[in-house]
């Protein structure tokens, strides 16, 4: 089987029926996405089909017919990507288990809705759970990085 | 504050062993500084300057001893010893450092003592000290509590200083500059001329300097990092998906493991047949473990569905097997031979709730209510919280490596030094051939202060010598492994007169979390457990005739510190009462508070949060309705203010206000997500959260049926952390209890629907 993550094609020998989270947790070594439920309630394994946010523990191996990103691949460390930047500098974070998820989430609403209202935004990330409860500045973190994406 | 009763003729609980056994070591052991822990892991031209201290030609690393679940321990800790040592926060690495009884934590066992926070009594502060000691003694290196800062405020600022004087000596026997000649600032001694010397060029000279024992600290008016807002660590990791949890550890060679066992907790296997597990793709191995079964795999997916494979018949529980059953046993324990405690008596309570007292009744709230008898001026209710899962987002996990008769295990971890110790005893190893590397936690609000799962992973390693084994369970095992939040029910009973509160009456029961604890542990629990009155007994109100009383339930089901431990029940229990009590005199919530508060801070608490509320003020929508409740829990007073929508979806949670009294605030971004996440963690398990047991086994196993606030339901919030009085509290846990009897409140107003069990969504919608 062939996967294309992150812009790396790799080659995996493993079952069709193998969710995307644990072949890039255990098999690719991307240990970014996270396993919180398997059974898409937490959205902490949130990664991108092509240009959508999917829960990669309910997307088969089998089934993967586009590339994928994962947090690794939308921005690193020392090259934030822009909502990355305003989960830094809102300190969004407490355990930050779930913030991949939250992120990747995130970052693909604002991809569909540049400037989304609190409204669009709760619609959106409803289905990502944060048990530290970092709601109020996911909100703020998705405002700031949408006036940073709109000035470019 | 009410008299808390007779200490000399009772003993008490502090982890389970008596303050006066503990002194019996002797004094001279605890004046003793512990051994630096840092010295047997050197590496060539490292210097450790105080057990806190790592100073590399790389860099300074601070040792923050606690663990890094959320909460912000860690960096704020971090940031008091860069503080008094002038470091460049930006260039501070931080680190857990190695497990070490010389990290024990001396403010931990305070809030189990029966002394109410705000009693400065000479028998309380001795007591608190005598807590210090026995901390000492157990070598107790415990996260929980909300006891990092405390503990660790002059700790690791004295450990900072005494590393800055280091520094300073090292650099004037390098500069040949008197010492008085030299300042620091940025992680370099700063010579009279402007030249500076930066402390990681300064390793060899101060490797052969001995830190002073009793440095002077900064004056408060000197602080450039405490109380600014700083960047807290780990942001940048956290945000990228570099951060390395126990779960993301990697070995090469390494095997992935899962484990199953009994529903029945404690429980064990009745018969097992593991022939198609062993021979699905990838298996490498199913074994037996006590209580259930091991599948080693080639990856953690294989092992989830291989485990499936097992055919297993379970022993029956040894508990109630359903959590009616459960119910029972705690309504049937408000008995006088199960009482456990009285530590508040004032006033002759009998004397005023009898029948044929006259009083005043106003304001009654409609009748009918289950639960509720009203008889005339008096009110009685009973109250009920559900047991309650951690269920934090990382699942439990451990990886595990014995090699050559030595144990190595990375995991998350609060309680690393016990952790180690049953490790070694699942692996058949001696302790000191234990390796226990603390990692970064997703979440943890009390569960890894049990170290079950650390064990069992040393259980796996032992099954395959040599070859390290990430083991990682499915969440449906957390959930159902979980050591809950206890059940518990209350009876409050109260009088009203002219308007005032002038009598209340609570009896709660519930099972003691400290005794299944202690007993996990091996040790004796003897005395009363303060956890089961925790958050009611010591709440800073004068009502003339005051009891609570205390009443053991047997354990049933293990139980375990979660999230603000007895003050998340009995904040809803005490609050809930007091609103009727109120609410029966006519009285405004806030106005009958400050008329019974009897302390400073608590005081300032209720009006700050008023101002900031606007209390009686805001002009609520209709529709609207407006809950207030306060609870004083580890030393840190808290009111909550919490605004509601009746909507035709349901409630809606609106705004909520937030004030509480930290003594000083460290890291104030950090206190306002504690504060607004603490008080998320009680509105989410209020509004929809319980565990119940059914064949004696938990019937929610994942977060469809133990349902958590999500975004759409989340409220604004307005917080403003207070600096009052001469001690420094944390903050982790103390939001959580005011937070489900305030949104009681709201729905109260809102609706005239009083809520007196937990979950609430079994009597309302939420939107």
């Amino acid at each position: 089987m062939r996967l294309i993550v992150n812009g790396t094609t790799h080659e995996v020998d493993a079952e069709d029926r193998m969710p995307l989270l644990w072949v890039l947790r255990d098999i690719l070594g991307l240990h970014g996405t996270k396993y919180g439920c398997g059974i898409a309630q937490c959205g902490a394994c949130t990664v991108w089909l092509g240009g959508e946010a999917v829960r990669s523990c309910q997307t088969a191996l089998g089934d993967v017919d586009q590339p994928v990103t994962t947090i690794e691949g939308l921005g690193a460390p020392g090259a934030l990507h822009a909502v990355q930047q305003a989960w830094v500098t809102h300190q969004v974070a407490q355990c930050g288990y779930c913030q991949s998820g939250q992120i990747m989430q995130a970052a693909a609403l604002l991809a569909a809705t540049p400037a989304p209202t609190d409204s669009e935004i709760d619609d959106a990330m409803q289905g990502n759970l944060c048990r530290c409860g970092t709601y109020p500045r996911i909100r703020a973190a998705i405002h700031a990085a949408a006036a940073k994406l709109k000035e470019g | 504050m009410p008299r808390t009763g007779r200490i000399a003729r009772r003993t008490f609980l502090v982890g389970s062993a008596l303050v006066g056994g503990g002194l019996a070591f002797g004094i001279w052991r605890y004046l003793t500084p512990g051994p630096n822990p840092l010295k047997a892991g050197l590496k060539a031209g490292q210097a450790a300057l105080t057990p806190y201290v790592l100073i590399a030609p790389g860099g300074i690393t601070v040792i923050a001893p606690r663990a890094a679940m959320g909460q912000g321990a860690q960096s704020a800790l971090a940031l008091l010893l860069a503080e008094e040592m002038d470091l460049d926060w930006d260039r501070v690495a931080v680190a857990h450092g190695p497990p070490s009884a010389t990290y024990y934590n001396g403010a931990v066992l305070a809030e189990g003592l029966p002394f109410a926070p705000t009693d400065r009594s000479t028998q309380a502060e001795l007591a608190r000290e005598a807590g210090d000691v026995l901390a000492k003694f157990l070598g107790l290196q415990i996260t929980g509590g909300s006891s990092s800062i405390p503990d660790g405020f002059d700790k690791m600022r004295r450990a900072g200083a005494a590393a800055r004087a280091v520094m300073l000596q090292a650099a004037a026997a390098r500069s040949g500059q008197p010492l008085e000649a030299l300042r620091t600032g940025a992680s370099a001694v700063i010579l009279p001329g402007g030249g500076r010397i930066p402390y990681t060029a300064l390793i060899a000279e101060a490797a052969g300097i001995d830190p002073p024992a009793d440095p002077p600290l900064k004056p408060r008016g000197d602080w450039r990092l405490i109380g600014r807002e700083v960047p807290r660590k780990g942001m940048v990791a956290r945000s990228t998906g570099t951060e390395l949890y126990g779960i993301d550890m990697v070995l090469p060679g390494m095997a992935y493991a899962t484990v199953r066992r009994a529903p029945q907790l404690g429980a064990g296997v009745d018969r097992i047949d593991m022939t198609r597990a062993r021979a699905a793709r990838g298996v490498r191995k199913v074994v037996e473990i006590p209580g259930g079964f091991a599948v080693i795999a080639d990856n953690t997916w294989r092992a989830f569905q291989a485990a499936d494979l097992v055919e297993v018949t379970w022993a029956p529980a040894a508990y109630p097997a359903t959590t009616e059953a459960m119910f029972a046993e705690v309504a049937g324990s408000f008995t006088a031979d199960r009482r456990d405690s009285r530590f508040t008596d004032v006033g002759d309570v009998d004397a005023m709730l009898r029948q044929d007292v006259p009083g005043e009744a106003r304001g009654k709230e409609g009748g009918g209510q289950e639960g509720a008898v009203q008889q005339g001026e008096l009110i009685a209710a009973e109250y009920r919280a559900p047991y309650l899962a951690h269920a934090p987002m990382e699942p439990m996990n451990a990886t595990a490596w014995l090699k050559d008769g030595h144990l190595t295990i990375w995991a998350g971890c609060q309680v690393p030094l016990y952790a180690a110790s049953a490790a070694a005893k699942a692996a058949g190893v001696p302790p000191e051939a234990v390796t226990l590397h603390v990692l970064p936690m997703g979440g943890s609000f009390g569960r890894r202060l049990e170290d079950d799962f650390i064990a069992q992973a040393a259980q796996v390693a032992r099954a395959v010598p040599g070859v390290p084994v990430k083991m990682t369970w499915s969440r449906e095992e957390d959930m159902t492994h979980d050591f809950c939040r206890p059940l518990g029910m209350a009876r409050g009973r109260g009088r009203v007169a002219r308007g005032k509160v002038v009598a209340m009456d609570l009896a709660i029961a519930a099972p003691s979390t400290t005794a299944s604890q202690m007993g996990r542990l091996g040790l004796p629990s003897v005395g009363p457990d303060t956890a089961i009155v925790a958050g009611a007994w010591d709440q800073p109100f004068a009502i003339p005739a005051r009891r609570v009383t205390g009443y053991r339930v047997p354990e049933m089901a293990p139980v375990s510190s979660w999230r603000s431990v007895g003050a998340s029940l009995n904040g809803f229990f005490h609050e809930g009462v007091m609103a009727e009590l109120i609410h029966a005199a006519g009285a405004d919530p806030l106005a009958e508070r400050l008329r019974l508060v009897d302390d400073d801070a608590s005081r300032r608490v209720l009006e700050a949060v008023g101002e900031l509320s606007a209390w009686g003020r805001a002009d609520l929508p209709k529709g609207w309705g407006r809950g207030l409740a306060f609870t004083l829990s580890f030393g840190v007073p808290v009111a909550e203010v919490v605004d509601v929508e009746a909507t035709a979806a349901g409630i809606a949670l609106r705004r909520v206000y937030i004030a509480a009294n930290l003594g000083v605030v460290v890291d104030p971004r950090n206190v306002e997500a504690q504060m607004t996440g603490g008080a998320i963690w009680g509105l989410g398990h209020a509004m929809g959260a319980e565990i119940t047991f059914d064949g004696g086994a938990i019937e929610q196993g994942n977060f469809d049926s133990y349902p958590f606030l999500r975004i759409n339901q989340c409220p604004v919030f307005h917080t403003r952390a207070l600096e009052m009085g001469d001690r420094v509290h944390g903050i982790g846990e103390p939001c959580v209890p005011p937070a489900a009897p305030a949104l009681a409140a709201a729905i109260f107003a809102a609706t005239g629907k009083r809520l007196r069990q937990m979950p609430f969504s079994k009597e309302v919608d939420f939107a």
